[in-house]
């Protein structure tokens, strides 16, 4: 079975995580409940003309697999595959609230053409000129897994050998403030937020697009190997541990060989013990490593959480901004990613050197 | 020819029929069911007509015997009722014994409930319930909830390919033995948002759609959900079970020409045809039949028939039809609703009519199957194209 390599990323998020080396620019924002993605020069990908009415979403997918693509130094693929959990949310608010503020009259196709999940994946293809395999995955946290677990499987079946998958997602007006009514989002308030020692409901929201160049060769700009990964819909939390050991034994390792947790605490009092019960205990000894108070929570966050190990494999370097413990390893070879939302959508990923 | 991988369950409910049975004998007795909208009020309710499934929310909860209190969206009570029918007529007692997941497929999740509660949820707290509804996975979520399955869930987005992409998906997760058992399929209920638009887009038909017509002005849009069951060929053996029939090809390629509209030769179905006849190692004369895409939009269908006509360069097209003048197109779901009618056709050696078809297209020579036709069915080709250029074809065949 073929082996399936990461060999290049780009990232939009709410740091500056392109053009830069690994987070050295990346401040904590401890002020807002919502974070937002720092724009890139978007001219400098798509013209002016074309980036006029685009959505946000669209043009940071753009972007950012162009980025990765760059990195792969690679011009096409054979298959391009979105993760999504909104869509362009941004247009689907804009053409809802037309239908309904105007009682169906006077509306205009685009933001209904750019609400379509896959908008992003078909402007990539429509870029690029790819005309393979394209299919976009629109469930919950486990979106972007979803679209990584099928490139793979295509990799090793030998069925593509160089494929484009990210995940996306934008921040829309309204939905941000029904998300705040659900209590999804943390109230607004005046001291700072914590993440970690969050005491209350809700988790800080973000926004980003970051894709992964996967290949089934090792070459010069390779991260790292994308060694298994696993979804599942729901897991009690005491099955967790059970489920992450399971995981590693098919994969022929232990938790000891675990160089480097990352985990998908979002500051949610109610879901973040899902990640604690861990880190205090079956991964007391192993280094943790957290994201999401740096990009905010998200459908396709835990895509910035892979981009945070790859960097970590191919740097041997772990920013002191994202660790959550001291621990230290002399060399990080090995790293699990585990990752849910509101205590669904469950995913582990294995990478390694 | 390749084996296949095994269908063992079908579920579906759509505007002609709340059963596998019942769609079977609306499609032999050419009983359509394109009518005035009744569920959703909008101000285009005499201007187009729609494959409405004539049942309400609340009697599809009765129907599923769900807590008055629960929170599905209209796409996810039709999601459930067919994948409960796929996993009845699978014969499954037990949803975790073996190691199985669930494919769905939407466009609009619970849009119809953030388009009817979207200013009410500032002021109605009753109703807030309904915001977590929207995300499209939240319909995979509640299925896989109410039928107790635990593992792998997922929901495919690609427009109105969707459902045979989640066809597609499954199948490769049981032949590349990731899973041993999958539901696939997809869901989609009418809500303003798509009717609009679509209106917008100018490729709604004021009358009934006439797929292949020349003088076809466009689509009625539907509402529907179809699932299947695929089980790896260890358990069909183990546990004695009987094959519908199988997915033997399969494949997805882009057209890569605009975000609504499909390119002049079809270029994107054309290589999603050439690769599903790869994956089951199939000659196009093979085909017995084809349930073409066939929206009776002017593009959709001149874009498809040319690609069909390169597929078949030189040699003559096989039967085909259209089912969309039965049902509506019903997005997301479409291509599931299409893999059950394909299903049905070779089990029961039926082609099924094209419906409203007069007068052939001036651009080609093709015409589509009218009238219900009995011979033997080998394989059904089964195409499907969304926006964003996504071409997807399924190749069903009879088990042997």
């Amino acid at each position: 079975m073929r082996k399936t390599y990461i060999n290049g990323t780009g990232c939009l998020s709410a740091q500056k995580t392109f053009d830069t080396v690994f987070l050295e620019d990346a401040e904590w924002n401890k002020n807002d409940n919502v974070l937002f993605l720092k724009k890139p020069v978007y001219k400098d990908f798509i013209s002016p003309i074309a980036s006029r009415r685009m959505a946000n979403g669209i043009k940071n997918g753009i972007v950012a697999s162009a980025y990765a693509m760059k990195e792969a130094n690679v011009t096409n693929v054979d298959a391009i595959i979105t993760g999504t959990g909104m869509g362009c949310i941004e247009d689907t608010e804009k053409f809802l609230k037309a239908i309904i503020d105007n009682n169906e009259e006077f509306l205009t196709p685009t933001a209904f053409i750019q609400s379509t999940h896959n908008t992003v994946g078909a402007q990539i293809a429509l870029t690029m000129q790819c005309k393979g395999y394209n299919f976009t995955y629109v469930n919950g946290a486990i979106s972007f897994e979803s679209g990584l677990l099928d490139a793979k499987m295509q990799i090793e079946e030998n069925e593509a050998n160089s494929i484009l998958v990210g995940g996306v997602d934008e921040n829309g007006d309204h939905i941000l403030s029904l998300f705040k009514l659900a209590g999804y989002i943390k109230e607004d308030r005046k001291e700072p937020y914590q993440l970690l020692n969050e005491t209350t409901k809700g988790y800080i929201h973000g926004e980003g697009a970051c894709f992964f160049v996967l290949e089934n060769e090792k070459k010069e700009s390779t991260y790292a190997q994308l060694v298994d990964l696993e979804i599942k819909n729901v897991l009690q939390e005491d099955e967790i541990e059970t489920e992450i050991i399971d995981f590693l034994k098919l994969n022929n390792l232990e938790i000891s060989d675990i160089d480097a947790i990352i985990l998908g605490f979002n500051g949610d009092v109610e879901f973040d013990s899902y990640y604690k019960n861990l880190a205090e205990n079956a991964f007391a000894n192993t280094p943790q490593i957290y994201y999401k108070h740096l990009c905010g929570e998200y459908n396709t966050a835990s895509a910035f959480g892979l981009w945070t190990g790859s960097k970590i494999i191919k740097t041997q370097t772990i920013p002191e901004l994202i660790k959550s413990n001291s621990i230290e390893r002399p060399a990080y070879n090995t790293i699990l990613l585990y990752n849910q939302l509101n205590g669904k959508d469950h995913s582990f990923t294995l990478i390694s050197k | 020819m390749v084996k296949g991988v095994a269908i063992t369950g079908m579920g579906i409910i759509s505007s002609i029929g709340n059963s596998v049975e019942e769609n079977y004998i609306s499609l032999i007795n050419n009983k359509a069911a394109i009518t005035t909208i009744e569920n959703i009020s909008t101000v285009h309710a005499n201007s187009i007509k729609v494959g409405e499934i004539k049942k309400t929310n609340a009697e599809l909860i009765a129907q599923l015997q769900l807590d008055k209190e629960s929170n599905f969206s209209r796409t996810a009570l039709l999601g459930l009722i067919a994948v409960k029918e796929a996993v009845a007529n699978a014969g499954i007692t037990s949803i975790n014994e073996y190691k199985t997941g669930l494919i769905s497929a939407t466009t609009v999740g619970g849009m119809d409930m953030t388009e009817k509660y979207y200013y009410d949820y500032f002021e109605n707290p009753e109703v807030r319930k309904y915001i977590i509804s929207h995300n499209c996975g939240d319909v995979a979520q509640k299925i896989a909830s109410e039928i107790g399955l635990k593992g792998m869930v997922t929901t495919i987005s690609t427009a109105c390919s969707s459902a045979a992409n989640a066809i597609m998906l499954g199948a490769r997760l049981i032949k590349t033995g990731k899973l041993d058992r999958v539901i696939v399929g997809g869901t989609d209920a009418l809500a303003k948002f798509t009717i609009n638009g679509f209106k917008t887009l100018m490729i709604l038909s004021d009358g009934y759609n006439k797929p292949f017509d020349d003088e076809r002005k466009g689509l009625n849009l539907g509402e529907a959900s179809a699932f299947l069951v695929l089980e790896s060929d260890e358990i069909v053996k183990k546990e004695n079970k009987k094959v519908l029939a199988r997915v033997s090809g399969y494949g997805n390629a882009n057209d890569a020409f605009h975000q609504t509209a499909s390119s002049e030769n079809g270029d994107g179905a054309y290589l999603a045809m050439k690769k599903a006849f790869n994956v089951a190692a199939l000659d196009p004369s093979e085909i017995d039949y084809i349930n073409v895409h066939g929206t009776a939009t002017p593009n959709n269908d001149l874009s498809e028939g040319r690609a069909i006509l390169r597929i078949y360069y030189e040699k003559s097209v096989p039967d085909f039809s259209s089912t969309k003048p039965f049902t509506g197109h019903t997005l997301a779901a479409a291509a599931a609703i299409e893999a059950v009618y394909s299903i049905l056709a070779i089990q029961n050696n039926v082609v099924f009519p094209s419906l409203n078809f007069e007068t052939p297209m001036q651009e080609f020579n093709l015409t589509p199957q009218t009238t219900l036709k009995h011979k033997n069915i080998e394989h059904v080709l089964s195409n499907s194209f969304g926006f964003g250029g996504n071409c997807s074809t399924l190749i069903f065949s009879k088990n042997k």
